[in-house]
């Protein structure tokens, strides 16, 4: 199971990547995709829409469980990698490319406060026993 | 469970070397998938996977008064076996007529026959049938036969890839009809199946096991888990015992109407109840309208009334979500229902049963 060591990461399996432009990117991680096994849906938050950390912003559906998608920093939503509709496998393929969606972050200092590699690795191990 | 208390077959080496996903099933640690189950499913579909079955028991059948014996267990009539090495499904029933097992039974010839009972119901089953034999034909030998492993190859090119590896068995199998088995030497080749493909059933000494199952992969045929097992069964309109049907269910109510053999008198256990008990539900097919994937245990709301998903999942074939589902006896196919889907209520079309059949969609034209 890979973590990359330059993202950011919530417990909830999320990962966060800060952007050239000041957004953050947001998928679901290499732990999450194995556990979940083939996706089949994707459903990110729209553009326009506001989330708020920790709390619920969509749903990833694999062939054995629907799983909620948590905001790992809040802010709104400004875009949607609409690949992932016709091909949500591609999350299981690279869950590190397969970004779900961009966030302007409301509070930069948020995605400071997340894991680091090391941390979520920790979280992975706890998670296999 | 822990999971050294985890029953293996006698393939459970080569699974860890094709880096399978193990789970639980019924008591077995077993394949969930290989790394994907949607392409072993499409493998299936398109070529040819082998699944291992050892899990389900084999329980040989045998003396004079056999077959006699069989009538009075089996719902369906083992009567219908007339040509020696010819299979048939049939549920076993309790007295109350609930379903206690869905099987397959096999003529082997003369007083010989062979029955493939579902691993989670395996010990409870053998349990009944020996009381059964006790009470009604004391004379019959009954085998379980833990020393065999079984493999189901299944696939449009499934028996062409089985005798590649096997050449010899192309002369015993290639005349076999659907649901038609023949013994050559210690392997026994049936013509059956659980994916709604063409294939075979390969029942061979547990010692044989393993040298097959790689004789298969390098012949092509792709390791299939129970993952890919479960989405071609039902796309196929198979029932899972234990979630389609269980004790507290009839065969009315769980769409096996047709395996109940009723012409005559033949007095088999069960029967006097089912004549007492009215269908509570039928077992139909569900065409989700709306993205999201349907799972068993999701509450289904109708006109007609209210109803349950006994087995769902996301076909890869059709690329939408379909379900088994109990709904109230007047549901018709064509007419729509709800099914509580997470937190939403979501339309679903009932539909008849299979969905998909040797690769191609049987959904209504309607159906877009």
């Amino acid at each position: 199971m890979t973590v990359p060591a330059d993202l950011k990461y919530a417990d909830s399996h999320e990962w966060a990547r800060l952007e050239a432009d000041g957004t953050v990117s947001v998928g679901i991680t290499d732990h999450a995709q194995d556990r979940l096994g083939d996706l089949v849906f994707v459903e990110a938050p729209k553009v326009g829409q506001t989330v708020a950390k920790g709390k619920e912003c969509g749903v990833v559906e694999s062939v054995k469980a629907a799983s909620d998608l948590y905001a790992p920093v809040s802010g709104e939503v400004v875009a949607v990698n609409q690949a992932l509709a016709g091909s949500p496998e591609k999350v299981n393929q690279d869950a590190y490319a397969a970004w779900m969606y961009r966030v302007r972050p409301s509070d930069p200092a948020e995605l400071n406060a997340l894991l680091d590699a090391a941390a979520y690795e920790k979280v992975v191990a706890a998670d296999q026993h | 469970m822990s999971p050294t208390e985890l029953k293996r077959t006698p393939l459970f080496d080569a699974h860890r070397r094709a880096h399978a996903r193990l789970t639980d099933f019924g008591g077995w640690e077993m394949p969930l998938h290989y790394g994907s189950q949607i392409e072993e499913h499409h493998r299936v579909r398109c070529d040819a996977g082998v699944f291992d079955v050892s899990h389900m028991l084999a329980i040989d059948v045998a003396g004079g008064e056999a077959r006699s014996f069989l009538g009075r267990l089996l719902a369906n009539d083992i009567a219908r076996l007339a040509l020696p090495g010819k299979a048939l499904y049939s549920c076993m029933l309790n007295e109350d007529g609930g379903v206690l097992d869905d099987l397959i039974v096999y003529w082997r010839g003369e007083d010989r026959f062979r029955m493939v009972v579902n691993a989670g119901t395996a010990g409870k089953d053998l349990a009944w049938i020996e009381r059964q034999r006790d009470r009604l034909a004391a004379g019959v030998a009954l085998h379980p036969r833990r020393d065999l492993a079984m493999l189901a190859v299944q696939g449009p090119r499934a028996r062409e890839r089985v005798w590649q590896c096997r050449p010899a068995l192309r002369a015993q199998s290639e005349a076999l009809a659907a649901f038609q088995a023949r013994e050559h030497g210690l392997l026994f080749v049936a013509r059956t199946g659980y994916t709604g493909e063409d294939g075979f059933e390969l029942m061979v000494p547990a010692a044989d096991a393993e040298a097959l199952w790689n004789d298969l992969l390098d012949a092509g045929v792709a390791p299939c888990g129970l993952g890919a097992r479960d989405t071609l069964r039902l796309e196929a309109g198979m029932n899972l015992y234990g979630q389609d049907m269980d004790e507290s269910t009839t065969p009315f109510e769980a769409g096996l109407r047709w395996t109940v053999a009723l012409a005559g008198t033949r007095d088999f256990i069960g029967r006097a109840a089912l004549a007492q008990r009215a269908p509570r539900w039928n077992l139909l097919g569900l065409l989700l309208r709306e993205r999201g994937v349907l799972r068993s245990h999701q509450p289904v709301r109708s006109a007609r009334g209210s109803g349950e998903v006994t087995s769902g999942t996301f076909s890869p074939t059709l690329g939408r979500s379909i379900a088994l589902a109990r709904l109230p006896v007047a549901a018709t196919p064509g007419e729509m229902v709800e099914v509580q889907v997470r937190d939403r209520w979501l339309p679903a079309q009932v539909v008849n049963y299979p969905f998909v059949r040797r690769g191609k969609s049987l959904l209504p034209d309607d159906v877009v």
